[in-house]
């Protein structure tokens, strides 16, 4: 049960008389009673993890419905970040909407960027020089790192570990460094554009990245002993909030999520796409080395381990870049082609995230829906939280690793 | 302070003429005032030691400007604004119950502090039952605690006091029994007496004179950090789930209040390890040189270091495994080392 409102409308700021009053609201979902004998009565209290929450990774609200410190049910509330991504698609050209991708996960810009403009590409036929193939790739990975760096560190920040936090956001200042020099922008950069990317990487740029590289590398085992295998961090993560495979494909969870419980799916070996295919790197699954197969620390490794493949596959990518233009043929006025639509999915650091772009034959595309994998991997928090703790809950929530910003779009 | 005392008797000729209530009376009022001042410097200190170590483990440095030296003058500057700041009172809050909070957790701090033998003869009292006192005065902390959970009116900080409530009581058991092994070594429980017996060299020190001895320091060490809720034990503050768990809705000087016992606790579990296991003002170095207040402060702010050093590290203990750990863990191990020094001291 997700009621996805607006919920601060007119819900939250009411002044219910009671607790039933509350559940009414909620359509109706019962509160259990017990009676016990000898007039005592014990309720379940309704708790809300609010919009501004510390702990919610962005604005999300959870109520909880909890008896005592076990958690019953799990209802998010999303809609706090809404901006009428798709509507806006509509109303804007194919390059005037590429900006507003890189808002959707604000944490992998580049990611959402390649998404988009691949499916515009495909849709219009238009071809991508090499070089600017190897571009994309190499700031693809090089943003999947940086946020599974943000997962990882606020991962260890809601488990109460300040110390990863601070270090996650030190490599990431290099990253942006690198970002900032290319292309302008340290979180949305609009970089990956139609037919190319916008700038060519500018001098000594090759080299800074593979001087962050090497400086990277050795970070993964300082991780590991600072939290990875940290017995406090195992006890609250091993065996906590278990996604059977199963649940994770009838829910359509996708991405890291998906890969920790057991599944060895990964759209970039799988259904490769741009260059994807010349490039040689292993998929982490989930192995239930500290606990079950699917738990939230399964799903914390396998971002580690995906770190890891992403700066191999970013060395690999600066051996072979190629000289040459770094944008192809792009008419200057894109029309899209008449009643053709086309639904392309790549491999953000989140998920799939899918672009599906119905073209009539205008400026603007006829309609732009976004399927983000934040969504659905949400979905499955009220499945996997109940019967567990807040604190679990809380360490779900973190393992999951969404963005509202695709949430909600 | 009975010295004081007499040595106002002595050197003040008007003072012969009062009677020795009153004499005594303005000694205990200057020796609590010493305190308090002593514990307002210290935690003044603390405040700024947390935040440069806390920065220089996390790839950053801390304070650096306020004051000019390393920002020494931080907590200071921080202190005056949170006089500054408006005391917000929640409409449906307990007034006097909200008011009442913050006080009692100082008051049971600073009431343990008045007991602690900072040097031979640089102490307030010598209770007789000094390390009993001690141990009842810290429970404050717990009923500080819970009223100021209550009466915020809120759930999270109802949730915080709940939690904080039974991690104080249960890890008070293995604290208390940590606590007893020394005792039980030297034989009293008078905080001057425990100092005096670990006197003449480092192998003294009671942490020293037998693994079980050496066990129960780890113990206490242990179960002080969850007494003063001190990450990996400091859910009540957790302040990725509750915001801000018990003092959520407390702002200004009486968030100030529970700021300054809490760190003043720090100093008070640390003196108590070390009068009890690390040989209080006993040092090394001949007293002319390193006077015993002075090597007693050395200890505790060592174990204050190791504190914070701990707070920065280590993520938090979920509440129902740090229960799992005082009862199912700490404690059987705790009454171990109880029976392991009374069969020591029994058979040697």
């Amino acid at each position: 049960m997700m009621p996805a409102g607006l919920g601060s409308a007119t819900g939250c700021r009411r002044h219910r008389e009671s607790a039933a009053e509350y559940v009414r609201d909620l359509g109706g979902m019962t509160m259990d009673t017990v009676e016990i004998e000898g007039k005592l009565q014990t309720e379940e209290m309704l708790l809300n993890m609010g919009p501004q929450h510390p702990s919610t990774h962005g604005v999300l609200r959870l109520l909880l419905r909890m008896d005592g410190e076990i958690v019953h049910d799990v209802i998010p509330y999303i809609g706090y970040l809404h901006r009428c991504k798709e509507k806006i698609g509509e109303n804007v050209t194919y390059q005037q909407f590429t900006p507003y991708t890189d808002r959707l996960d604000y944490l992998a810009s580049m990611n959402m960027n390649l998404g988009y403009v691949l499916g515009v590409e495909k849709l219009l036929g238009l071809e991508v020089p090499e070089r600017a193939q190897y571009i994309r790739v190499i700031m693809a990975e090089l943003n999947r790192i940086a946020s599974h760096l943000v997962a990882w560190g606020t991962f260890g920040l809601d488990m109460g570990a300040f110390t990863p936090f601070m270090y996650g956001f030190r490599e990431r200042e290099k990253i942006m460094d690198i970002f900032e020099r290319t292309c302008g922008a340290r979180l949305t950069y609009n970089y990956i554009r139609i037919g190319g990317v916008s700038r060519d990487l500018p001098e000594g740029m090759v080299k800074q990245i593979s001087e962050f590289l090497d400086y990277f590398d050795p970070r993964i085992p300082e991780y590991h002993d600072l939290l990875s295998y940290n017995k406090i961090f195992v006890e609250r993560t091993a065996n906590v909030g278990i996604l059977p495979l199963d649940t994770a494909i009838a829910y359509g969870v996708t991405g890291p999520c998906l890969r920790a419980s057991g599944l060895k799916w990964d759209l970039r070996k799988d259904e490769p796409y741009g260059i994807y295919d010349r490039f040689d790197f292993d998929i982490p699954v989930g192995k239930g080395e500290m606990g079950t197969v699917g738990d939230a620390w399964d799903r914390y490794m396998v971002r580690i381990i995906e770190m890891q493949q992403s700066a191999r596959i970013v060395r690999q990518a600066l051996e072979g870049l190629p000289e040459g233009p770094i944008t192809g043929k792009v008419p200057k006025m894109i029309k899209g082609p008449k009643d053709k639509e086309l639904y392309i999915r790549t491999e953000a650091p989140k998920g799939e995230i899918g672009f599906y772009i119905v073209s009539d034959g205008g400026k603007t595309p006829a309609r732009l829906k976004i399927r983000s994998p934040s969504f659905s991997n949400l979905s499955v928090l009220p499945v996997i939280a109940k019967g567990g703790m807040v604190a679990d809950m809380v360490a779900i929530v973190a393992s999951l690793d969404i963005v509202l910003g695709e949430i909600d779009r | 302070m009975e010295s004081l005392a007499a040595w106002f008797e002595n050197n003040f000729s008007a003072a012969a003429g009062m009677p020795k209530e009153l004499i005594y009376f303005g000694a205990i009022l200057i020796s609590c005032v010493l305190v308090l001042a002593f514990m307002l410097l210290l935690v003044l200190f603390f405040i700024w030691e947390e935040r440069k170590v806390s920065g220089h483990i996390q790839s950053r440095v801390g304070p650096m400007r306020v004051g000019g030296w390393h920002g020494w003058a931080q907590t200071i500057a921080d202190t005056i604004k949170l006089f500054l700041k408006e005391d917000i009172v929640p409409r449906a809050a307990d007034k006097r119950l909200f008011l009442l909070a913050p006080f009692l957790a100082f008051f049971g701090v600073f009431a343990a502090f008045v007991v602690l033998p900072y040097g031979e003869r640089t102490l307030v009292t010598d209770l007789n039952v000094g390390v009993f006192y001690i141990l009842a005065i810290t429970s404050f902390s717990v009923i500080a605690i819970v009223v100021a959970g209550w009466a915020s009116n809120n759930k999270w900080s109802l949730y915080g006091a709940m939690r904080s409530a039974a991690q104080i009581v249960s890890y008070e058991i293995p604290m208390t029994i940590a606590v007893l092994v020394p005792v039980l070594y030297v034989g009293s429980m008078s905080m001057v007496s425990l100092s005096e017996a670990q006197s003449g060299g480092v192998w003294n020190w009671i942490v020293f004179r037998s693994p079980f001895t050496f066990v129960a320091f780890i113990i206490f060490f242990i179960a002080s950090l969850a007494e003063t809720n001190r990450t990996p034990f400091d859910l009540p503050e957790a302040e990725s789930e509750l915001v801000a768990g018990f003092h959520t809705e407390y702002t200004g000087i009486k968030f100030a209040m529970f700021f300054l016992a809490e760190y003043a606790a720090l100093f008070l579990v640390s003196g108590v390890a070390t009068t009890l296991f690390l040989g209080g003002w006993n040092g090394i170095l001949p007293t002319q040189i390193m006077p015993g207040p002075v090597v007693f402060c050395v200890k505790s702010l060592f174990l204050v270091f190791v504190i914070i050093w701990l707070r920065w590290t280590l993520p938090r203990l979920r509440v129902d495994q740090l229960m799992y750990m005082c009862w199912k863990v700490l404690l059987p191990i705790s009454f171990v080392c109880l029976l392991g020094v009374a069969v020591q001291k029994l058979l040697f």
